[in-house]
């Protein structure tokens, strides 16, 4: 079930990105297969959200990104759906969680109501995330936790093929990360899309990534959680703990 | 408008009203109240409060420009000019190199400065202090029709940028990654606040225009719970705001404008007052 389409996947080739002749990105190369779990991890600085802005297409950057289907032709448009690591906006203003995804989803300008249609749309995107009360709720009386479910019900919308999380648990508790992943986990295997998360969380990286990438500015080590664990490279960013990593 | 004076008659008939003069002013403000609430409900939300402040200032320039340059009307050289410092506030502000609020009073010190340096040449500003306080008295069948069509623009406009805005300003990164051209909603909203500022001017006054546009929107921000009740709550208390401050002035004898935006002041109070309680 988790693998039946391994061969499509998201394939980054040589991305490099430099600012102010600084390298962020020196040729970076790797695999996000749908169906699975990619995580990225590396120390503070290691590239890992500019890497995901070059995916976002939001700064220019060397090298190729490509969607390839399971027959290794290529896909034209990547659709990528994203998670920040926070959401720091102005708590106070008027907007429910039904106003913001509306907003997100629709044309017509919610200050003139939300209709029925889109209405059912936006309880569904936030039932497929476990989140279906909090549509009434003002966006700024959200906790992190639920934040973060709003946040991926309108990354899922419109379904992407890749869906990018900057480390979306961070100020979530033990129960709600637990519960967050377990969505994600569902979703991998329900919907079958690519997922990379960057994390910092070192044992859930180990319990939950079918992948894990070790970032450095360049790729320093990828490939099973077990593998990539043990490597040397590992132990030479991390040491050979495996407590929360530095960030 | 013979049709439009004997349906107010009808409506208001009240001594203040029986004049032409109050009728249109009643017009005006029934076009200009509701137009400075809806924007002012994105313009409080994206804390741009100053920035409207700057581009009324703006307008002094613009008319002083106007003059320089040998063009015979006012609003044309308001509107021109406001729309181009509104766009260069834009962009400098999307570059990024200093903060928002020290790049907005650059721009509106320059502004007043350069205004009052042309239009107070020879000891002329006289003839221009109406621009400061305005006048909704001298309001004129012309300058109505000016109005709806702006009311008529500014709906249409804010029913096409509304949505992609208030994404933007939950986060624009995020709204980025979602396809939205943040920045070039940004500035057209800048400019669609100029038009209504530089359209407005004449009868609301420099000195009180962000008043109007911020007042009712603040309010009814401290009302609302949806996005909907913000545009509802701040578009009413603008229109009986407008009504209120209108007729009181009649009776009061004073300065219609003012009594308009201290009437507004009295509904933010209650806002507040009821936020409170409700908290």
């Amino acid at each position: 079930m988790l693998h039946h389409c391994a061969l499509c996947h998201i394939d980054l080739d040589r991305i490099s990105v430099r600012r102010g002749g600084q390298v962020l990105l020196q040729d970076v190369s790797m695999h996000i297969h749908c169906g699975q779990l990619t995580v990225l991890i590396g120390q503070n600085g290691a590239g890992k959200t500019t890497l995901i802005k070059a995916l976002l297409g939001q700064i220019p950057h060397g090298g190729m990104i490509r969607h390839v289907d399971s027959h290794g032709l290529d896909i034209p448009h990547l659709r990528t759906g994203y998670v920040p690591q926070v959401l720091q906006f102005d708590r106070e203003m008027p907007l429910t969680v039904q106003d913001y995804l509306a907003a997100s989803m629709t044309k017509r300008p919610v200050w003139t109501g939300v209709g029925k249609k889109t209405r059912e749309k936006v309880r569904q995107a936030l039932a497929d995330v476990d989140a279906a009360e909090l549509a009434d709720r003002p966006l700024g009386r959200c906790s992190g936790g639920e934040l973060q479910r709003v946040l991926l019900a309108l990354a899922l919308q419109p379904a992407p093929d890749l869906l990018v999380l900057d480390e979306p648990v961070s100020g979530i508790d033990r129960n709600g990360l637990r519960m967050f992943l377990d969505t994600l986990i569902n979703l991998r295997q329900t919907r079958h899309m690519a997922i990379l998360l960057v994390s910092h969380d070192l044992r859930f990286v180990r319990e939950y990534a079918d992948h894990v990438v070790l970032l450095e500015k360049s790729v320093l080590t990828q490939g099973t959680p077990g593998e990539v664990f043990a490597s040397p490279e590992f132990a030479s960013v991390f040491g050979t703990g495996e407590e929360e990593a530095d960030d | 408008m013979d049709g439009i004076y004997s349906i107010l008659n009808a409506i208001l008939p009240l001594e203040a009203y029986q004049f032409t003069f109050m009728k249109n002013a009643l017009l005006a403000v029934l076009l200009l109240t509701p137009l400075l609430g809806l924007l002012g409900t994105m313009a409080v939300n994206h804390q741009m409060a100053f920035f409207s402040d700057a581009l009324g200032h703006s307008a002094l320039t613009g008319i002083g420009l106007g003059i320089i340059l040998g063009l015979r009307n006012d609003l044309l050289a308001m509107l021109i000019f406001g729309v181009v410092w509104a766009i260069m506030i834009c962009l400098i502000k999307q570059s990024g190199s200093a903060s928002t609020d020290t790049i907005i009073s650059v721009f509106s010190s320059t502004s007043i400065a350069a205004g009052l340096l042309i239009l107070a040449r020879g000891g002329q500003f006289a003839k221009y202090s109406s621009l400061l306080i305005g006048d909704i008295l001298a309001v004129a069948p012309q300058d109505l029709l000016y109005l709806l069509i702006a009311l008529a623009v500014t709906v249409v406009l804010w029913v096409i940028l509304y949505n992609a805005l208030l994404v933007t300003s939950v986060d624009p990164f995020l709204a980025r990654s979602r396809g939205i051209p943040t920045r070039l909603i940004e500035c057209g909203f800048v400019v669609l606040v100029a038009l209504a500022v530089m359209l407005s001017i004449r009868w609301v006054g420099v000195m009180l225009i962000n008043a109007l546009l911020i007042l009712p929107a603040a309010a009814g921000r401290n009302l609302a719970k949806t996005s909907r009740g913000h545009a509802g709550w701040s578009v009413g208390i603008a229109l009986v705001s407008g009504l209120a401050g209108l007729t009181a002035s009649y009776y009061l004898d004073t300065s219609a404008g003012a009594t308009i935006v201290l009437v507004s002041a009295v509904f933010y109070a209650a806002s507040l007052l009821i936020r409170s309680i409700r908290k």
